[in-house]
């Protein structure tokens, strides 16, 4: 694409960013063909952050949408950055993995139906403590037993990105969409810096977090299998292609042999910058993708 | 966090669908709207700032000086300014009735 093209599509394309979860989860599928499972008007609430003096969300947080993309059947979860940072508390957890149970149990009744996540959040919802942590695990065994049937399509768009134990989710998916705003990571650049200090990582220098944390980088490195403009066509386009593959002959989490002799070869005795890493990790070779 | 409830008895215009709007975000704040079962108005409101039933109340008062339907709203919210508010309040009506 010419630099004249790239500033076309750029200027005249339709952020997906800017949409709320909803939207983002209406635009990805077929138009009319959704309905929503849980949602607003059935006032399922988080019951801990009243108590803590925070207000909750009538869906809190997170998203379910049945339908079709491309006249396949799917399940879309939304998580919405906007809310508590799309963290993961009790309701939005049980909602997240009762969804992916019920794709499972219909792929296997006849009726494959892929699972479509879009990832916004820093992880577990620290107010929500254990149960946070327990609906973390909880997704992560329903996404398992999800994918031995149908494929599970993670989009990373931004600005939130995804973090924490939710990174670890986005790892069991079948293919890992990202755009050059979006992050994932397993510690957030705010807790390493505080954990570790500002000369171990410098969380306002954001040029650094993303050439870290960054889709480029993630994509580069072959952790996530494709980097898309912020554009709710391009983004689309996408999953209806990953919708199409099915499932991927091996799933990226299986390769794990692969990934650790390639942390073992790693040279740590200087500091690697993300550039060098991209080459030294080589990981093009053992994505589970399509490509 | 203080939960506050307000009616508009006047309010009795039937309405026939609902809408949500808006995201309990900093300074933001969700509304739904669905036709009241009791044919009267009725908001029920949790918010995160306590203090501001009197400023809750105008905004209120001023809405429902425009808009008869005999709604129920209910919002959850994270301390948006009252001009928010009205704009959210107008964005539901917006969606009931379009």
């Amino acid at each position: 694409m010419s630099n004249a093209d790239m500033i076309s599509a750029f200027v005249n394309r339709q952020s997906f960013i800017e949409l709320d979860a909803r939207e983002r989860a209406q635009s990805l599928m077929d138009s009319g063909s959704w309905r929503e499972l849980v949602g607003p008007f059935d006032r399922i609430e988080s019951p801990w952050l009243p108590a803590q003096g925070i207000a909750p969300q009538s869906d809190d947080g997170c998203v379910v949408l049945k339908g079709t993309v491309a006249g396949e059947a799917v399940v879309v979860i939304a998580l919405e950055g906007g809310f508590q940072a799309g963290s993961m508390g009790e309701v939005s957890g049980a909602k997240m993995s009762t969804a992916l149970d019920l794709a499972a149990q219909d792929s296997q009744n006849g009726t494959k139906t892929t699972a479509i996540l879009l990832l916004e959040t820093g992880g577990v919802r620290l107010q929500e403590a254990n149960l946070g942590l327990a609906v973390v695990a909880e997704v992560m065994a329903s996404m398992l037993a999800l994918r031995r049937h149908a494929p599970i399509i993670t989009v990373i768009a931004g600005t939130v990105g995804c973090f924490g134990g939710m990174s670890l989710a986005a790892g069991l998916s079948s293919y890992l969409v990202m755009t050059r705003e979006a992050r994932l990571g397993l510690n957030g650049p705010e807790v390493i810096e505080q954990e570790s200090g500002l000369e171990e990582f410098d969380s306002s220098d954001h040029a650094l977090v993303w050439a870290i944390d960054g889709g480029e980088q993630r994509v580069a490195m072959g952790v996530a299998d494709e980097l898309v403009l912020d554009d709710v066509q391009s983004i689309a386009a996408a999953v209806r292609r990953y919708v199409a593959a099915g499932l991927p002959p091996v799933h990226r989490s299986e390769q794990f042999e692969i990934y650790r002799k390639r942390t073992a070869a790693l040279d740590t005795s200087s500091q690697i910058d993300p550039l060098t890493l991209r080459d030294s990790w080589n990981g093009k070779t053992a994505i589970g993708g399509a490509q | 966090m203080e939960h506050l409830k307000f009616d508009y008895p006047s309010a009795t215009r039937r309405v026939a669908n609902k809408a949500h709007v808006g995201v309990v975000g900093s300074g933001e704040l969700e509304v739904l709207m669905q036709p009241d079962v009791t044919g009267t108005a009725h908001v029920s409101i949790l918010t995160s700032v306590t203090g501001f039933s009197s400023s809750w109340k105008a905004v209120l008062d001023r809405f429902f000086s425009k808009f008869d339907g005999a709604v129920r709203i209910d919002i959850n919210d994270a301390g948006a300014t009252p001009g928010a508010v009205m704009l959210r309040l107008e964005q539901a009506v917006e969606v009931i009735e379009q």
